[in-house]
C-alpha cells in the first residue's frame, strides 16, 4: 500500500517536476522556470521564471539564451492608459534581499524564432545570464497555453 | 507570497471621458472563427464581454484569456447567455482559421471575431479601443492595443471594464452586476 501511494504521487508530481527544481546561483535562486505551449513554431513562446537575491549585492538578469530559439529576449508588458505594449527590457533589476518574478502581465522573456512548437509536457533548457553571478542553465517546463504557473507546493504566487 | 518588485505594473485606469457606444449603435461586420458573419444585431438582448487582443501575442493574450475561461468555470451557466468574444487587432495573420485553433484552447464559450482592416478599425472606434503595429527589426511586428475587458448589459448599454491589472477577485462580481 505504501508503494502504491508512492507510486502515485510520484506520477502525479511528474509533470511540474522541472519548474518545480531549484538551481542557485552565488547568492541568487533560480526556480519555477515554466513557459506555455505554442500553435506552431511562428508564433513567439514566452518564459517566465523567479528569481530571489539572498546576498548583499544588487544583480540582474541581462539576458537569456536557449536552443529553442533563435531571438531570445527579455521584455516587460506595461500597461499604459489602458493600452498594452511590450518594450524590450534591456535588464531585470534584480535587488540585494529580494525575489523578481518573471511573470504574466509584467517581465518576460520572448522566445522569438522557435525551433519548434513548443508543446505542453516539453521541457527546454534556458540559460539566464546575470550582470555579476554570471551564468546560469535552468530546466523549463512547458505547460498549457490555459495554465497561469507551475503547480509546486512551495510557489510564490 | 509575490516578490518584492515584481509586478512593476505602472498601471493606470483606462482614460474613460469617452465610453463605448452601445452595442445596438455598433456598425461593424465581422467573421468568427467559424467562417460566420456577426454584426452587433446578433447580440440584441445579451450581455456582452469583448476583449482586443491577437494570437501572436505571447503574454497579455493568453493571461487575459486564461482569467476569462476562469471567470466563465466560477460563473457556471449563469453565463450561458454571455457572449464572449476576442476580437483580433491583427487580421492580417489571425483569419477565422487561425482563430479556431486559439481559441480551442480555451473555454468553448469564446468566439475569435476577424475582419478586413476596415472593418476591425471600425469595431475598434465602437468600443472606443486602440490598437498601433510596432514593427520590429527582420520584418516581423507586434501590436499594441487595449488591454481591458468591456462589458455590456443585455439592453445593448456599457456597463464596465475589468482592467488587466485590476484585482481579479472584482472581475466575478462585476461580471455578475452586469449578467443581470
Amino acid at each position: 500500500m505504501k508503494h502504491f501511494l508512492l507510486a502515485t504521487t510520484l506520477i502525479f508530481s511528474a509533470p511540474a517536476a522541472m519548474a518545480c527544481e531549484t538551481v542557485t546561483i552565488g547568492d541568487l535562486t533560480v526556480e519555477h522556470a515554466w513557459s506555455k505551449a505554442t500553435i506552431g513554431a511562428g508564433r513567439p513562446g514566452v518564459f517566465y521564471v523567479e528569481i530571489k537575491n539572498s546576498g548583499t549585492t544588487d544583480d540582474a538578469l541581462v539576458g537569456i539564451t536557449t536552443p529553442a530559439a533563435g531571438m531570445p529576449m527579455l521584455h516587460e508588458t506595461v500597461v499604459q492608459d489602458g493600452i498594452a505594449s511590450m518594450p524590450h527590457a534591456m535588464s531585470v533589476p534584480v535587488p540585494a534581499g529580494q525575489s523578481v518574478q518573471l511573470a504574466p502581465g509584467g517581465y518576460h522573456g520572448m522566445l522569438m524564432e522557435l525551433t519548434t512548437a513548443l508543446k505542453e509536457g516539453d521541457s527546454f533548457p534556458v540559460t539566464l545570464s546575470f550582470e555579476k553571478s554570471g551564468e546560469v542553465t535552468v530546466n523549463v517546463d512547458v505547460l498549457s497555453l490555459r495554465a497561469e504557473g507551475p503547480d509546486c507546493a512551495d510557489a510564490g504566487q | 507570497m509575490l516578490g518584492v518588485g515584481a509586478y512593476r505594473t505602472r498601471n493606470r485606469p483606462a482614460r474613460s471621458e469617452v465610453l463605448p457606444v452601445p452595442i445596438g449603435q455598433m456598425t461593424w461586420t465581422l467573421t468568427d472563427h467559424q467562417g460566420r458573419l456577426v454584426r452587433p444585431s446578433d447580440w440584441a438582448g445579451r450581455p456582452v464581454m469583448v476583449f482586443f487582443g491577437f494570437t501572436w501575442c505571447p503574454d497579455v493574450c493568453p493571461t487575459t484569456l486564461s482569467d476569462i475561461s476562469l471567470w466563465l468555470e466560477e460563473l457556471g451557466a449563469d453565463a450561458d447567455r454571455l457572449i464572449v468574444a476576442l476580437i483580433s487587432v491583427d487580421p492580417e495573420r489571425d483569419t477565422p482559421d487561425v482563430l479556431a485553433g486559439y481559441v480551442s484552447n480555451f473555454d468553448p464559450r469564446i468566439i475569435g471575431l476577424t475582419g478586413p482592416a476596415d472593418e476591425v478599425a471600425q469595431a475598434a472606434a465602437d468600443f472606443r479601443a486602440t490598437y498601433r503595429r510596432v514593427d520590429k527589426e527582420g520584418g516581423d511586428y507586434t501590436m499594441d492595443h487595449t488591454a481591458g475587458v468591456f462589458l455590456f448589459h443585455p439592453d445593448g448599454r456599457f456597463a464596465s471594464i475589468i482592467d488587466f491589472h485590476e484585482d481579479r477577485r472584482f472581475a466575478v462580481p462585476k461580471l455578475r452586476r452586469t449578467l443581470s
